[in-house]
């Protein structure tokens, strides 16, 4: 009885969909929805590893902007969706603002962490052999704080990836939330709906597993015995 | 070569460790600075190093007082410092990189400094070769120790550091590490200064050994140690009395 409705279809149904729609424009609206989140992504990690690198890096500007840091932080970032809009418009910028601005606050917080809590006799070390601010952040700060800012955005994606879903209900005809809304409420076209919810969770398992290789890549250290 | 002049210093006005105190090591010396824990052995070497300051006083080294570490100082802490993320190679190569990195500016590199990144010699040199290409979590404390030396001499350094170097090493890797600094700093015509709080590692090492006692420290009390090094004189009756005396010493 409960099942068996149209709004659930059996997932083979959804699988042939699936396939017969990526040929139908899915695969644009999957596109479209990767270059936001990994646009909001790339920006994010451009604004706040060295926003954090510097905050962590010096004690006066953690002690200036920590408490603004602490104040920031906790505040559901998505609560701004109409705030963005209002001053960004309809367009991408908007949709990728809004995710920055939720993957900012994280990365931001676990590099600055990391960068506070790097050893002293590492930074010593580096300083006896002529380092001085410049180079400590070049050959210390950077590299200590990569697996910080892959941590971040692993633990980001979920959250980015459902807020991509409510930034593209709104005032777009592209995008994998455009995709699973309209089929959803306006056509009522459930098997396509649900096509759309897997190309969403394909899109956060890629960047997922994506992050995972770049760790690999970049953090070889990370993973000698 | 290294002048301390009236140095006073103290993490607290009320608690100084050095007060007034003077020292002169000569180039090309070795010097063993023995003490127990808290005394400011460590402190004294980082004074040393350019990373701490003196409250009144002047540190001078060949002439120049230190106002920032030395191009030509290096300094081998008790934990190596060691770069996690880099391997032995890029953690040997990584004073020359910083060096490239400022160009020879006289200050933070000589203002003779080329260009150099071949370490081959000294991986060759410290015998960590076939472990190039491994990380520091990959290798023993040893090995790890013989890469810190081999990025410190890498910048031919004329004034060697160490802070503790071995004492978390075992016996035999402790012996065969002390013999080679020895040797390296011979070869290299180093001048040495080693912090330590073993006394037979004093014995053993520093043809001066400087003793500080628990602070304040006003003057240096210095035991000269001219048959330290000779592989003889570990264990013979010279080598027993002169612990037998630091080990007096350092009670009182």
């Amino acid at each position: 009885m409960i099942i068996n409705r149209p709004i659930l279809p059996a997932p083979w149904e959804v699988l042939v969909v699936f396939f017969r729609e990526l040929g139908k424009g899915l695969l644009i609206h999957f596109a479209v929805s990767l270059w936001r989140v990994t646009a909001g992504m790339l920006l994010s990690v451009a604004a706040a590893a060295p926003a954090g690198l510097a905050v962590g890096g010096s004690r006066t500007m953690n002690r200036i902007f920590s408490p603004v840091i602490y104040l920031l932080y906790p505040i559901p970032k998505v609560v701004f969706v109409p705030v963005v809009l209002l001053f960004l418009g309809i367009g991408d910028a908007a949709k990728i603002v809004i995710i920055f601005l939720i993957l900012f606050f994280q990365i931001l917080v676990l590099v600055r962490d990391q960068a506070a809590g790097l050893s002293p006799q590492l930074i010593q070390s580096l300083q006896s052999l002529g380092a001085g601010r410049r180079a400590l952040f070049r050959f210390i700060y950077l590299p200590a704080s990569l697996p910080a800012i892959l941590t971040a955005l692993r633990q980001s994606i979920g959250t980015a990836v459902a807020v991509l879903y409510i930034t593209e209900l709104f005032a777009t005809k592209y995008g994998l939330g455009y995709y699973i809304y309209y089929n959803g409420s306006t056509l009522l076209d459930y098997p396509a709906m649900y096509a759309g919810v897997i190309a969403m969770s394909l899109l956060g398992l890629g960047l997922y597993f994506g992050v995972d290789w770049l760790e690999r890549k970049l953090c070889r250290w990370k993973f000698v015995n | 070569m290294i002048q301390i002049q009236s140095l006073t210093f103290g993490y607290s006005p009320n608690a100084l460790i050095f007060d007034g105190f003077n020292l002169s090591i000569a180039r090309g010396e070795t010097w063993a600075i023995l003490g127990p824990s808290g005394c400011g052995k460590t402190t004294l070497l980082y004074l040393l190093a350019g990373l701490k300051f003196p409250i009144t006083g002047q540190i001078l080294v060949d002439g120049q007082p230190l106002t920032r570490p030395r191009p030509r100082s290096g300094l081998i802490l008790q934990d190596y410092g060691l770069l996690p993320w880099a391997t032995v190679r890029q953690n040997a190569e990584i004073g020359l990189r910083v060096r490239d990195f400022y160009g020879p500016d006289g200050k933070h590199s000589p203002d003779n400094y080329e260009p150099e990144s071949n370490v081959n010699h000294w991986l060759k040199r410290l015998g960590i070769e076939d472990i190039a290409a491994q990380y520091p979590a990959q290798i023993s404390g040893g090995q790890r120790q013989r890469t810190a030396i081999a990025r410190t001499l890498a910048l031919r350094p004329d004034l060697l550091l160490m802070d503790e170097p071995f004492s978390s090493l075992d016996a035999i890797t402790r012996e065969d590490l002390q013999n080679l600094t020895l040797a390296l700093s011979v070869e290299q015509n180093l001048t040495l200064v080693i912090v330590t709080h073993a006394v037979e590692e004093a014995a053993a090492l520093g043809n001066k050994i400087l003793l500080l006692g628990a602070p304040t420290n006003r003057t240096a009390r210095i035991f000269d140690n001219p048959n330290a090094g000779q592989s003889s004189q570990r264990n013979s009756a010279v080598h027993n009395a002169l612990c037998d005396r630091l080990r007096k010493e350092m009670r009182h």
